[in-house]
């Protein structure tokens, strides 16, 4: 396959971005596009030009590092796959692709593709956890945990943090990351202790990091990767309400 | 140098509680005076720094990636054993410990070993308590599925995503440290160098991926939890970031470095595409739970089936060589990795492959048959999901082709039993040692190993060290000469890689180096192919310093750099691995020499003159590494020829 690429190329965090026309040729479909990428880069190394800058660690769709916005979707045109999962079979011999980094508030360009999202880490520090110290827990059956709950929480758990839900929606609202990791650990008898706590702490520290609000669009449901549910942003606002009823 | 394994005297399930009882402990005043540097957030690196902050040590971790949230041990599929017996089906510490000592086909440290079954049970508590989502049965219980090279159901999972679960369980423990000032977390951070003040490890030097600044950091204590130099042979398993390099740089600093040519190669992965390929993906082993392996019996259907003239779901099942389960009837599908892997190999040589011609089929025909399509969707839809994403082939309707593929170190950094390596004050934890699978590690004992060392096993050992590092003061690294000189190397090495300015680019050279490794180092090695490996090896070594063009500048992000920096590495460890398998002459677990094999083709090991560990001691760039051996002695146990027929 032969492509045009227009790329966001970005120097640093200040610079101002532009976009950039690379052609590229004789693409296999079999490959993947961050492969398609790869042949982009040594070709642009060869000329000796810098390279295209882009997060990527795993490549089979579990680590959450890489996040295109191509052809204005996230992770690009399939569904329930991340920016590594997608392939060149997608595209047709002469399409042009526009390739652009996750645009929000939250996630300021680090260089070309790359962006920060050091806020998620800060989101969970502020109380997405259950506060056991290593050596104190319970025998792991003493707790019974029904299925459908155990199935429920391990839905919402398969969040991989790779901010498509931030980035395809209209307010860069962050709320379906957070709502997986409170509704996971809400489910659980063992996370139910902290539940209010938990809520309240994310919550302020994602308004405090300047991401929107959730107008229920539920265009962050379509994106992720993981097929996490806009019922656990029901969920939340649930155990919102509920930590805002208690002092 | 005498290498010391400090094994505790006494009978073998007594030797870790006998320790613990007997260990220089640290005060909790005196914790806090301590700092600790842990490089790598995966689950060793991450459970480590959560569970020594939660102790009141100063933490500081490090992580390359932008979270530590992503470290590599997020992609592991199946699961992680544990000897709870649950299933009652005759589970114990000892049969967990056997097996895994078999499975490693006797060249893993008994002490070791046991050890890590006895602390399994611990780890799934903590998990669950952490809110870990593991499969539960409908009276709520936990679940357990069966792996390779176990008689018994041992295996806790988390769908298809067990890795990341219980990652994320311990990136929360470590979140919880952060937040509460007892770790403090680089993250886009890579280590460069690992600082010695007087022969004891000090620090380490570090780039910060993003402004390209060279950092000294000082710590009484360094655990490198950085996982595994799999990447060597450039296509495999593991993320495309995972290197070798903070292991390499302890070994040139005089750390002993482990079996390095133990190497595991993963026998359900997707076959290699094409020559843009830059990753395998695995099929987790618990497909093999209720997936058959099987080619065709005759070649001309193999044929047909390559040139796409016959499909695989018209060949009769009487023309179907299900041939693990002819060659293995005990253990049949779920034989142990190396074996799975040297067979399917085997068939493939002979021409019986399909695909395009290296790989074999996995099929879930009987399974969805027996069991119904909805059971295989609960139990594997995302693995089905994540194929035909791949592939554009729906595993449901017709079998998925697989192949080996290069995915976990059993070598590594040598360690004694408190898991120190033989530089006093710096260890090694996780798939970065050498110290627990031997020669092959059994699927879901990764897991196993890396929450063990992080959670129930540093914590302690380390403060039988630190408990002698009572009053060394906190240094200052950016005022002290050996820091400085540290740097000035980190400096010195990053201005001759950018000046080379040559054709080539980082990955084209690493492609060169990958496929001599997996040619000449791989799943079949032979005296000839490893003397030539090594030759070519070092032809590509002189063309990387040769010819390698890293565009752009050192003081600002660099992938180019950051991958050149790992590289040369790599074509260092490349060579030792093939020395280490050059001088193993026979077959066990991962390593199998051609000239080393049974009439049927099974491994020959050679007891009487290799039942050692291989630690080689660097000398130089321009010398032979100096081996040691650390003889392995089985106080408790019979060895055996390992048997997966009967």
């Amino acid at each position: 396959m032969d492509l045009t690429l227009k790329v966001w190329r970005q120097e640093n965090r200040k610079a101002k971005g532009r976009f950039e026309t690379y052609a590229i040729k004789n693409i296999s479909p079999d490959s993947s596009f961050l492969e398609m990428l790869d042949v982009l880069n040594e070709q642009l190394i060869r000329e000796g030009q810098e390279p295209v800058v882009f997060d990527h660690d795993c490549r089979e769709g579990i680590c959450g590092t890489c996040g295109l916005f191509i052809n204005g979707r996230a992770h690009g045109p399939d569904e329930d796959i991340t920016t590594c999962q997608l392939h060149m079979r997608k595209f047709k011999d002469g399409d042009t692709i526009v390739v652009e980094p996750w645009r929000a508030g939250g996630f300021p360009v680090i260089k070309d593709l790359m962006v920060d999202r050091t806020a998620f880490d800060k989101i969970l520090q502020a109380g997405g956890f259950i506060s056991i110290n290593t050596g104190s827990a319970p025998d792991g059956n003493a707790s019974l945990v029904a299925k459908e709950k155990a199935d429920e929480a391990m839905d919402a758990a398969a969040c991989i943090g790779c901010g498509a839900c931030v980035a395809t929606c209209k307010n860069s609202s962050a709320m379906l990351f957070v709502a997986s990791k409170v509704s996971q650990l809400a489910v659980l008898p063992q996370g139910k202790t902290e539940a209010v706590r938990r809520a309240k702490a994310m919550v302020a520290k994602m308004d405090e990091l300047g991401f929107g609000n959730c107008t229920n669009t539920g265009a962050c449901e379509v994106e992720c990767p993981k097929n996490v549910s806009l019922a656990h942003i029901a969920r939340l606002n649930r155990e919102f309400l509920a930590a805002n009823l208690k002092p | 140098m005498n290498l010391n394994a400090k094994i505790p005297s006494g009978p073998l399930a007594e030797k870790w509680s006998t320790y613990k009882s007997t260990q220089n402990l640290v005060n909790p005043a005196n914790k806090r005076k301590f700092d600790i540097i842990v490089v790598g957030t995966g689950l060793a690196g991450a459970s480590a720094a959560a569970s020594l902050g939660e102790l009141g040590f100063k933490v500081k971790n490090f992580c390359y990636q932008d979270s530590p949230r992503r470290a590599h041990s997020i992609a592991a599929q199946g699961g992680i054993n544990a000897a709870k017996n649950y299933q009652n089906d005759g589970d114990s510490v000892y049969r967990l410990f056997y097996d895994t000592i078999k499975g490693g086909d006797y060249r893993a440290r008994e002490a070791n070993v046991y050890r890590l079954a006895e602390v399994s049970n611990k780890i799934i508590d903590q998990c669950v308590g952490q809110g870990v989502p593991f499969a539960r049965d409908y009276a709520g219980t936990l679940h357990n599925r069966s792996f390779g090279g176990a008689l018994v159901s041992r295996t806790f999972y988390a769908r298809g995503q067990t890795g990341q679960q219980l990652l994320l369980g311990a990136y929360g423990a470590l979140n919880r440290q952060i937040a509460a000032g007892n770790v403090k977390m680089y993250h886009r951070t890579e280590m460069l160098e690992l600082v010695i003040v007087d022969g004891i490890a000090r620090g380490i030097i570090t780039r910060n991926l993003e402004t390209g600044a060279l950092e000294p950091h000082f710590g009484h204590a360094v655990v490198l939890a950085t996982g595994g130099y799999g990447n060597t042979y450039f296509l495999s398993t593991m993320a495309m970031g995972s290197n070798g390099s903070a292991a390499w740089k302890a070994y040139k600093k005089g750390a002993l470095f482990a079996n390095p040519a133990f190497v595991q190669i993963h026998p359900t992965c997707i076959p290699v595409h094409g020559e843009f390929q830059s990753k395998l993906t695995l099929m987790s082993e618990s497909l093999r739970n209720d997936g058959r392996i099987w080619v065709p019996k005759e070649l001309d259907d193999a044929k047909n089936i390559r040139e796409g003239k016959l499909k695989p779901t018209d060949l009769p099942e009487d023309k179907r060589d299900y041939y693990l389960e002819r060659r293995y009837p005990a253990f049949g599908n779920l034989v142990p990795r190396d074996v799975a892997s040297r067979a399917a190999k085997e068939r493939c040589d002979a021409r019986y492959g399909v695909g395009t011609g290296q790989a074999v089929y996995l099929d879930f025909k009987e399974a969805i048959g027996r069991l119904g399509k909805k059971v295989i969707e609960e139990r594997y839809g995302n693995l089905f999901q994540m194929y035909e994403k791949i592939v554009d082939e729906n595993p449901y309707e017709t079998p998925m082709m697989i192949y080996p593929a290069i995915h976990y170190t059993m070598g590594g950094l040598w360690v004694d039993y408190e898991l120190q390596t033989t530089i006093p004050g710096l260890f090694a934890i996780g798939e970065a040692n050498f110290s627990d699978h031997g020669a092959n590690r059994l699927g879901a004992s990764a897991l196993m190993q890396g929450l063990a060392d992080g959670y129930f096993v540093l914590p302690f050992t380390i403060q039988n060290y630190l408990a002698t590092q009572l009053g060394v003061a906190r240094m200052d690294p950016a005022n002290h000469p050996e820091f400085s000189k540290a740097i000035e190397e980190v400096q010195g090495r990053i201005n001759k890689l950018m000046s080379i300015k040559g054709k080539r680019s980082v990955d084209s050279l690493h492609k060169d180096l990958g496929h001599v490794m997996w040619n000449h180092v791989g799943m079949g090695r032979t005296k000839e192919g490893l003397e030539e490996g090594i030759r070519m090896i070092r032809e590509v070594r002189e063309a990387f310093w040769k010819e390698v063009r890293i565009p752009g500048k050192a003081d600002g992000f660099n992938v180019e750099l950051e991958k050149a920096c790992r590289l040369a590495d790599f074509l260092d460890l490349g060579e030792l691995m093939a020395k280490d398998a050059l001088h193993r002459e026979e077959s066990c677990g991962g390593h199998f020499r051609e000239e080393y094999q049974t009439e049927e083709g099974e491994a020959l090991r050679d007891d009487v003159n290799f039942k050692y560990v291989a630690a080689w001691e660097y000398q130089g760039d321009q010398k032979e590494a100096k081996l040691y051996k650390e003889p392995l002695d089985y106080e408790f146990i019979e060895i055996k020829t390992r048997n997966y027929k009967e």
